[in-house]
């Protein structure tokens, strides 16, 4: 029998096996945030244990609330950066070099196949596109992993996904996970891990393979898995060219994690997208979709598009080219939050973010804020939001406002409508340029 | 070994989730305690009402997927704060479940039909529930059942070794450090 990639991370890494289906797993990589990092630190030193277990595999952001709103947010800053410097964490990101993690600690080449990753933040999911086993936790456990670089994890099964067809134009990855999250439902993967397969998920570049697997642990699964190939290699080939002879070397290595032919599966689910429209979710839960066409008309207080779903470069050329030269609706806020300082940049010298001021937008900092109701945009009792996020909970982006979770393309199209509504067609009036 | 008997609130609803237990606007808290008046806050359910409800409450009883969402630890903490150590439901939220066992808390998974069973026993009764750990059963009591008389009723539940032993140990920070 053989074995899948989430069974081969684990045999590697196995240092403990509390009872039958528990394993204690060493890990590559420790992630922290702000927001559930501090009260570990804390905690650590009330113990006597202020202390981490490889300065070098522990990375941290203040990203959700930054610059900090308020004094108890100021005080979450302080905690992680005297923590840092104390423990001499180099790969710290704070103002001017920090972004949402589940798009910065990628970019910076922190994730490789073959990994094992926690944080605690439950969308760590996003780094299974590269082949790892990324899984948020709790405080405690990333506490655990801080001072000993160890995590338990139940020994999940595993479903295959594997999405076939053509994608439609106008049809994006944000589409084939709302689409797969109302197929199973919000815990129809829980305790499992899902390998994203097929040929659309081939060819799907690492930004869009990221949009999939962040929203893995919306239908409840541990992570979102993604097979290594020659997509992962070339995204990772700058942070990895020195440690192999060449691209082929370096894919080589990787396709050991791959899932073996014949592995076990749990469940598999075909999903052809050839069909597929452009969808929005509709009430508190993630799994409840519609069709933009079905929602069409439903007016909105707030666009938001960034956050670690859909916040990198490919997000926002997308919406760039429904927004260049059209203007948003004036009852509509428009707000942009490029995820890390390299997307706003490059957004800059690829007069993105010129063509979204244009339309009406406001550009913010880097930060995870809006999308949790946290900062950069609450909304108000009785407000809608069209938002490129992963959440709709009930309060999610602020007390008595609703949420509808859709692609950058359709929040853009909604934003200048000022109502849920398809973005033009190529060639369509209204729909621009081929430029990016 | 924390405390797994008392008053049981029967929410009757799946997947509440972390952010209906504990919002996000509070996760800029750096202390357990600040958490406490704030539990379930956002949860809107008929006959439900934050605050007044869950006090004097030491066991909740649910239905499927509690604890779905966010991987806050403020969501167990929230509860612990407000002495409720144990949530019986269908099933929970990975990150959420191992969480509880983490510090030392109880989640404690039953069938759908037996959780129906005890919904319509003792949901909306004055219900005190008396957990044996050691055997793994919960004894549910109540003075004034559906039909008027006392209902008395106990269920076992199955836990892995692990979360047996951090339960022992009172959390995973006490049985990693001794082991790793």
């Amino acid at each position: 029998m053989g074995k899948t990639l989430t069974e081969k991370i684990f045999e590697t890494h196995e240092i403990d096996k509390p009872d039958e289906k528990t394993r204690v797993l060493t890990l590559d990589a420790v992630f922290c945030h702000e927001i559930t990092t501090p009260i570990a630190i804390n905690d650590l030193i009330s113990r006597g244990k202020d202390r981490v277990f490889d300065p070098e595999k522990i990375k941290a952001v203040i990203d959700h609330v930054t610059p900090a709103k308020d004094t108890k947010t100021a005080a979450q800053g302080k905690i992680m950066r005297e923590w840092a410097r104390r423990h001499n964490i180099r790969d710290f990101f704070d103002i001017g070099r920090n972004g949402v993690c589940h798009a910065l600690f990628p970019e910076q080449g922190f994730v490789r196949p073959g990994y094992t990753i926690i944080m605690g933040d439950s969308h760590t999911c996003t780094h299974g596109a590269f082949g790892a086993f990324a899984a948020g936790v709790g405080t405690t456990d990333l506490e655990v992993g801080i001072l000993k670089g160890v995590c338990a994890f139940r020994m999940p099964e595993t479903m295959k996904i594997e999405v076939t067809g053509t994608l439609p134009e106008g049809v994006y990855a944000k589409d084939v996970i709302l689409k797969i999250i109302g197929e199973l439902g919000v815990n129809g993967a829980t305790n499992k891990v899902i390998e994203f397969t097929g040929p659309i998920v081939d060819a799907m570049s690492m930004e869009a393979r990221m949009t999939l697997s962040n929203m893995a642990v919306e239908a409840g699964a541990t992570s979102g898995i993604i097979m290594p190939d020659e997509t992962t290699v070339d995204y990772l080939w700058p942070y990895i060219k020195d440690d192999f002879e060449n691209k082929e070397t370096a894919l080589a290595e990787y396709r050991r994690w791959i899932s073996d032919e014949d592995a076990a599966y749990a469940d598999e689910l075909h999903i052809d997208v050839s069909s597929l429209e452009p969808l929005v979710t509709v009430g508190y839960k993630p799994d409840n979709i519609k069709t933009v066409r079905e929602a069409e008309g439903t007016v909105v207080d707030q666009v938001y598009i960034g956050s670690c779903t859909n916040g990198r470069i490919e997000d926002l050329r997308e919406a760039a080219r429904v927004l260049a030269g059209r203007k948003i609706a004036d009852s509509v806020r428009g707000i942009l939050s490029p995820a890390t300082p390299s997307v706003y940049s490059k957004a800059l010298e690829e007069g993105i973010i010129k063509i979204f001021m244009d339309s009406g937008f406001v550009v913010t900092n880097p930060t995870c804020g809006a999308c949790l109701g946290m900062s950069n945009g609450v909304l108000a009792p009785g407000e809608v939001a069209a938002s490129t996020t992963n959440r709709n909970f009930n309060g999610r982006m602020g007390k008595g406002g609703m949420v509808h979770l859709m692609s950058p393309a359709t929040a853009a199209a909604t934003a200048v409508a000022g109502h849920i509504t398809n973005a033009p067609a190529a060639g369509e009036q209204g729909a621009t340029n081929e430029k990016f | 070994m924390k405390n797994f008997n008392g008053r049981v609130l029967f929410l009757d609803r799946s997947d509440i989730n972390t952010d209906e237990i504990i919002p996000a606007k509070y996760l800029t808290e750096i202390s357990k305690e600040a958490l406490a008046p704030h539990l379930l806050e956002d949860l809107e359910l008929e006959g439900f009402t934050p605050g007044k409800d869950t006090e004097g409450i030491s066991i909740i009883v649910t239905r499927e997927n509690f604890g779905s969402g966010s991987s806050r630890e403020h969501a167990p903490w929230a509860l612990e704060m407000n002495g409720i150590n144990m949530v019986v439901a269908v099933n929970f939220a990975r990150i959420f479940r191992q969480n509880m066992f983490n510090g030392g808390m109880l989640a404690v998974e039953l069938d759908p039909e037996t959780i129906e069973e005890l919904f319509q026993a003792f949901a909306g009764t004055e219900c005190t529930g008396k957990t044996d750990f050691e055997k793994g059963t919960i004894t549910f009591h109540t003075e004034n059942g559906p039909a008027g008389s006392a209902v008395e009723r106990t269920v076992s539940f199955d836990l892995y070794d692990f979360q047996r032993e951090l339960i022992r140990a009172g959390g995973w920070v006490e049985y990693a450090d001794s082991r790793y």
